[in-house]
């Protein structure tokens, strides 16, 4: 499957070599399409690509390292 | 006679065919439906329009469908009221209510912008629509989708309030819940969305379902007379409706319908939720996610999609964001109740008390043209008021017993001689 997400990074996170990680350690094809890094914050806009449980698995790790991920569309849910 | 030429991405401007997607392949950016507005001069006129039923359809040449609607023909097309007694308790000199909670078949705004998302899902030839939502939207695409005879897969957090589970069930749909908390329902619901041949209406056909809100703007400015107000407050949820509110009055003044009257527009939300109002108080166009906490359950979005957006129209037509908490979102109902006559939901309440606090403030002046948006119905959202309101006073089925009740009113000479 493929997946397009927003990654928020904190100033935590911001100058950690996520995505590099995450594609060491998970199956799947890395695709960042939009990218804006600030001293505190970083905001980008990643595809990934591979078997539906890997890229599900990579997800719960890039939430797990306090990176915060949204679809796409940021905000399904409506009211 | 359709003058849609394309989807085009907000950010880097590539456009599209019309297709169901939304989202740009290149850099992310969302999609937006543009028009060949030049095809229309001097054919669409006020004559035409008001020779046409009353329905939001009769700005049907700026709505992205092509020919007649199949879905919601009946839909739009709500008072806009002139509201005096509440002129008065403002302190302001024209005033109007533009009442969507009283829109055609759910009673919420929503059935504008599903109408055309499902109208153009059955050009496309979807079978089957769906959405994701905790109130307005589930119950308008449930309805809407029973009338056109689609099916339709309502997805909600599992612990939803049964009342509002009841308000998309009546119509047969098919109501998902997910267990989980709300970022991995979000999360679900778009890959959903993504798997399944389906019209997910904020989803894939978001660019068309978003347009359909174009049409409360449209008739504002009919209603007033053909004129655009010189402020207008929308509530603000995702923001999409900030945006295609000044999206419609700049589509009327290219078509020579209205004068440019330089309107500004304004956004509303509750403090529990309000990152937009936020950033446009912080001078930034930085939208800082946040969870949300208030009783506007319709406009409890943490992270909008189109915050950025709404943030610039605000700040380019020199309008203003506010916020308030949820004890004035009780009080601004109430006060819209007892002055109008109209029972709004909790966001009517943020609107107006958003509003008021303008006022106050100087933000809204008082001695020119304020429409207010009120984008739902009480009826679905009575939890949030019910301890605030009259309990009624009990009495025996004794004449006696109300000759004194009324005599403690006051009433004593209003009995017939």
């Amino acid at each position: 499957m493929k997946m397009r997400v927003y990654l928020t990074f904190n100033s935590n996170t911001v100058c950690e070599p996520i995505i590099y990680k995450l594609s060491k350690a998970f199956d799947v094809i890395t695709n960042i399409r939009t990218a804006e890094v600030k001293e505190n914050t970083g905001l980008v806009g990643l595809e990934l690509d591979g078997a539906t449980d890997v890229v599900e698995a990579a997800l719960e790790w890039l939430a797990a390292q306090g990176v915060h991920v949204e679809p796409i569309e940021q905000n399904v849910i409506e009211g | 006679m359709s003058i849609v030429r394309a989807l085009k991405c907000r950010e880097c401007g590539h456009e599209y065919k019309i297709e169901p997607t939304h989202v740009c392949e290149f850099c992310f950016g969302p999609l937006e439906v543009v028009y060949d507005y030049e095809k229309l001069e001097g054919v669409f006129t006020r004559e035409l329009i008001e020779s046409r039923p009353q329905t939001m359809w009769r700005y049907k040449e700026l709505l992205p469908i092509d020919g007649e609607p199949t879905v919601g023909a009946q839909n739009g097309f709500t008072p806009l009221v002139r509201a005096r007694n509440l002129e008065k308790v403002l302190g302001v000199k024209e005033l109007y209510i533009k009442n969507d909670s009283v829109c055609y078949p759910t009673l919420s705004f929503k059935d504008r912008v599903v109408s055309v998302a499902l109208s153009k899902a059955v050009e496309f030839g979807f079978k089957t629509v769906a959405c994701a939502s905790t109130g307005n939207l589930a119950g308008s695409v449930a309805a809407n989708a029973a009338a056109a005879g689609l099916e339709s897969y309502v997805f909600i957090p599992k612990d939803l309030e049964q009342g509002k589970i009841l308000g998309a069930g009546i119509f047969g749909t098919k109501i998902i819940g997910i267990e989980g908390k709300y970022d991995d329902v979000n999360r679900l619901c778009s890959e959903v969305a993504g798997k399944y041949g389906w019209a997910f209406v904020n989803v894939n056909v978001r660019p068309f379902y978003a347009e359909g809100s174009k049409s409360l703007g449209y008739e504002v400015m009919e209603q007033m007379g053909w004129k655009a107000p010189k402020h207008i407050v929308v509530p603000m949820a995702s923001g999409s409706l900030c945006t295609k509110v000044a999206k419609s009055i700049k589509e009327f003044i290219q078509l020579g319908l209205v004068e440019d009257n330089s309107t500004a527009i304004y956004g509303a939300q509750a403090t529990g939720c309000s990152p937009i109002a936020k950033s446009v108080k912080d001078a930034t166009d930085l939208i800082h996610p946040v969870h949300a906490d208030t009783i506007a359950k319709s406009l409890a979005i943490g992270n909008p999609a189109d915050g950025f957006y709404a943030n610039r129209i605000i700040r380019e037509t020199g309008g203003w964001a506010e916020d308030i908490s949820d004890e004035e979102i009780v009080d601004a109902m109430k006060l819209l109740a007892e002055t109008e006559g109209i029972f709004a939901e909790t966001a009517g309440g943020v609107t107006l008390g958003c509003a008021q606090k303008m006022i106050e403030s100087g933000k809204l002046p008082r001695d020119e043209s304020i429409v207010l948006c009120i984008t739902g119905n009480g009826l679905k959202t009575q939890e949030a008021i019910v301890d605030a309101i009259n309990k009624p006073r009990i009495i025996a089925a004794s004449l006696k017993e109300f000759d004194a009740l009324a005599e403690a009113d006051g009433k004593t000479d209003d009995i017939l001689k």
